[in-house]
C-alpha cells in the first residue's frame, strides 16, 4: 500500500469515527432529541437509497424512475420475514434479525430488479423512465390489493431494531460496498456503457448483462434501504411508495451530480435536512424548495459536483497549501 | 349488450380527455425533448379558472372554456420562457428535475392560494338525458367528447394546412436544419408551449366537469396517465397521442366495469409495458436505426 493511500484511508476513517463520535456526545448529553435522531436515520436510508439509484442513473446514465417500487419490495419482504422470524421463538440478538432481514429483502428486490431488468433495458431513455414508473406502480397497487401484508392498511407489528447507532454504521458499510463497486472491474464498464454504448461494446464489454448487473445491484441495495426503513417505521404501508417518492430520490441523484456518489450522499443530507428546517414557514416550504430546485438547475445544471467525487484529503491537502478550494472539489478524482 | 355500450361511451368520454392532455405532453416532447411535469399543473390551474369564472364572475359558458384556455396557454409560454429555455443546451436530465421542481411550485402555489379542501365544480353545461336505442347518454359527456374531438381536428388541421403548423413539424423534425430554412426556432417552441396548454387547459375543465372536483394535485394522476397515453401511441407524434389517450380511457373504463377498480391503473401499466417491449417507440412510432 502507498503512503498517499494509507494516507486516505487514516484520515477518512479517523473522520467517521470522529463523526460517530459528535453524534454520540450529541445524543448522550440531550441535544439532539428524538425528533433530530428521527432526521438523522431519515438521512441515513435516503443516502442508502439515493446512492443505490445513482449506480443506474448516474453510472449507467439511464433514467429509472421506479425506485420507491424496489423500495417497498425490500421493506415488505424484509419485515415479512422478521415478523415471521420473531414468531419461531428463535432468541437471535437484534442486530442479526436486522441483517438477515436486511440481507433477504435486498436479495428479494435483487431478484426483483433481475426479473425486471432482463427484458426492459432494451428500451433507452424515457421509454425505459416511463415503464420504471410503470413497474414501480404495479408494484404499489399489488401491495394494495395483496392481504398477507395487509392490503392499503400496510403491515403492522414488526420491530423496531433500527436505531441511529446501527444504521450510521450499516450506512457506512453500504457506502464503501458501493464504492468499491463503482471502481471494480464491474462498475468500470458499466461506466464505459454510459460513455459510449457502441464504443464499449466493440471493446469486448458484453453490455446487456453489465446493464442489468447495474440495474440488479441498485435494486439490491434499494431493498436493503427499505428493509431499513420498515424496521424504523415499525410499519408500512403501500401509500408512501408513490410516484413522488421515486421522484423525489431521483432529484437528490441529479441534483448531487449524476455519477457522484459523494455528490449524491451530500445531496441526500441537504434535501432531507433542508424541508425540515423550513419547517417554520409552514406553508412557504414546499413552495422554497421546488423554487431552489428550479434556480439550482438553471444556473448549476451538472448537480452539485458534477461527476467527480469530493475527496477528504485532497480538501486538506488544499486546506494546509492555502490552494483555491475549487481545484479540491471540481477537479477530484474523475470517475 | 346496454351496459356495454354506456360502458363504451363512458371510455370514449374520459379517453377524450386523456387525448387533449396527451397532446400537451407530445408536441412539447417532440419539439425540446423534455417530459414536460408541469402539464399536469397547466391543467389544474386551467380548471380553477374555470372555476372562478364560472362560480365568481358567472361568466357565460363559451368565456368560461376559452378565458382559461387563453389564460394558460400564455401561462405555459411563459414557463417555457422562464424555467425551461436556459436550460436548452443544458444535459436533458437536468430540465426534466427543473420541470419537476416547476411542477412542484405550481402544485404548492395552487395549495396556498386555493387552500386544499376540494371545491365542487358547477354544472357548467346544461343537463339533460338523451336516450339513444337503450343507452342513456349525459349531455355533460356528448359535449366533452365533441369538444374533445373539435379541438382536436382544429390542432390537426393546424399543424398541417398553415405555416405556423409547418413550421412546428420542421422544428420537431431537425432542430439545425429548420435554423437554416429560416425558422424562428424560439418563436415556434413558443407556439407549441401555448398550444399544448391550452388544449391541457381544456382537459382540465372537463376532468373537473366530470368527476366534479377542483383540487390542488388534480392535474397528477391524469397528467400521469395522459403522458402514458403519450408514449403509448409513440411520443413526439399527435395522431399517436390522440390515439393512446383513446386507449387507455377505454382500458382503464373497461376494467373498472368488468374486472376490478382497484386493479384497474396496474392493467394500464402492463398493457403499456407490453406495447413498449414489443414495439419500443409505441403503437404509432417509427423505429430508427442506430448508427455507428
Amino acid at each position: 500500500m502507498d503512503k498517499n493511500k494509507r494516507k486516505a484511508y487514516l484520515i477518512n476513517t479517523a473522520c467517521i469515527i470522529s463523526l460517530y463520535l459528535v453524534f454520540f456526545i450529541l445524543i448522550q448529553t440531550k441535544v439532539m432529541n428524538k425528533y433530530f435522531i428521527g432526521i438523522a436515520i431519515l438521512t441515513c436510508i435516503m443516502i442508502i437509497m439515493a446512492m443505490s439509484l445513482n449506480i443506474v442513473a448516474g453510472f449507467l446514465g439511464e433514467m429509472a424512475l421506479g425506485h420507491a417500487g424496489f423500495m417497498a419490495i425490500g421493506a415488505y419482504s424484509s419485515a415479512y420475514f422478521s415478523i415471521a422470524l420473531i414468531n419461531t421463538g428463535i432468541a437471535l440478538p437484534n442486530i442479526v434479525v436486522l441483517i438477515l432481514a436486511m440481507i433477504v429483502g435486498g436479495i428479494v428486490t435483487g431478484l426483483v430488479g433481475f426479473l425486471i431488468g432482463t427484458p426492459t433495458l432494451r428500451l433507452r431513455g424515457d421509454y425505459l423512465g416511463i415503464v420504471t414508473i410503470g413497474f414501480s406502480e404495479i408494484i404499489r397497487i399489488f401491495f394494495i390489493n395483496f392481504a398477507p401484508t395487509g392490503g392499503a392498511a400496510g403491515l403492522k407489528g414488526i420491530t423496531k431494531l433500527v436505531n441511529f447507532n446501527n444504521i450510521y454504521w450499516i450506512t457506512i458499510i453500504i457506502i464503501i460496498l458501493i464504492f468499491t463497486f463503482g471502481r471494480s472491474k464491474q462498475g468500470r464498464a458499466i461506466i464505459s456503457i454510459r460513455e459510449d454504448e457502441i464504443a464499449s461494446e466493440a471493446a469486448g464489454i458484453p453490455t446487456t448483462r453489465y446493464k442489468v448487473l447495474a440495474f440488479t445491484i441498485s435494486s439490491f441495495f434499494a431493498g436493503m434501504g427499505g428493509a431499513l426503513y420498515a424496521h424504523y417505521q415499525a410499519f408500512v404501508e403501500p401509500s408512501k411508495f408513490t410516484f413522488m417518492f421515486s421522484i423525489e430520490m431521483f432529484v437528490i441523484v441529479v441534483l448531487g451530480g449524476l455519477g457522484s456518489l459523494t455528490g449524491s450522499i451530500i445531496a441526500a443530507i441537504v434535501l432531507t435536512v433542508l424541508p425540515e428546517m423550513l419547517r417554520g414557514f409552514a406553508e412557504y416550504r414546499l413552495l422554497v424548495y421546488s423554487l431552489a430546485l428550479v434556480v439550482m438547475m438553471i444556473f448549476r445544471p451538472q448537480g452539485m459536483l458534477g461527476r467527480s467525487e469530493f475527496s477528504l484529503t485532497k480538501f486538506i491537502d488544499s486546506f494546509f497549501l492555502r490552494k483555491d478550494m475549487k481545484n479540491s472539489i471540481g477537479g477530484g478524482e474523475a470517475q | 349488450m346496454d351496459l356495454f355500450l354506456q360502458q363504451l361511451i363512458n371510455g370514449l368520454n374520459v379517453g377524450s380527455i386523456y387525448a387533449l392532455i396527451a397532446i400537451g405532453y407530445t408536441m412539447v416532447y417532440g419539439i425540446i425533448k423534455l417530459i414536460n411535469f408541469a402539464h399536469g399543473e397547466i391543467m389544474m390551474f386551467g380548471a380553477y379558472f374555470a372555476f372562478i369564472f364560472a362560480t365568481s364572475f358567472q361568466m357565460p359558458i363559451w368565456a368560461v372554456l376559452l378565458l382559461p384556455m387563453v389564460i394558460m396557454a400564455l401561462a405555459g409560454v411563459a414557463v417555457e420562457f422562464i424555467a425551461y429555455r436556459p436550460l436548452r443546451d443544458a444535459p436533458r436530465l437536468s430540465a426534466l428535475i427543473t420541470a419537476i421542481g416547476v411542477s412542484l411550485f405550481l402544485q404548492n402555489l395552487a395549495l396556498l392560494i386555493f387552500k386544499a379542501d376540494p371545491k365542487v365544480m358547477p354544472k357548467i353545461f346544461p343537463e339533460k338525458i338523451i336516450s339513444l336505442g337503450g343507452v342513456e347518454i349525459n349531455s355533460t359527456t356528448l359535449v366533452t367528447i365533441g369538444l374533445s374531438l373539435f379541438f382536436m381536428v382544429l390542432l390537426d388541421l393546424y399543424i398541417r394546412k398553415t405555416k405556423q403548423g409547418r413550421a412546428v413539424r420542421a422544428v420537431s423534425e431537425d432542430k439545425d436544419a429548420a435554423i437554416l430554412m429560416g425558422i424562428n426556432v424560439d418563436r415556434t417552441i413558443s407556439l407549441t408551449f401555448a398550444m399544448g396548454s391550452a388544449l391541457g387547459a381544456l382537459g382540465g375543465i372537463l376532468y373537473s366537469i366530470a368527476y366534479v372536483q377542483v383540487f390542488p394535485t388534480l392535474g397528477v394522476m391524469p397528467g400521469l396517465k395522459a403522458f402514458i397515453a403519450a408514449v403509448l401511441g409513440g411520443i413526439g407524434i399527435i395522431p399517436g397521442a390522440m390515439l393512446g389517450g383513446f386507449i387507455i380511457g377505454m382500458v382503464e373504463t373497461l376494467t373498472k366495469a368488468y374486472i376490478s377498480t382497484t386493479w384497474a391503473d396496474a392493467i394500464v401499466y402492463i398493457i403499456l409495458i407490453f406495447v413498449l417491449l414489443f414495439k419500443p417507440t409505441g403503437i404509432l412510432g417509427k423505429n430508427t436505426r442506430e448508427k455507428v
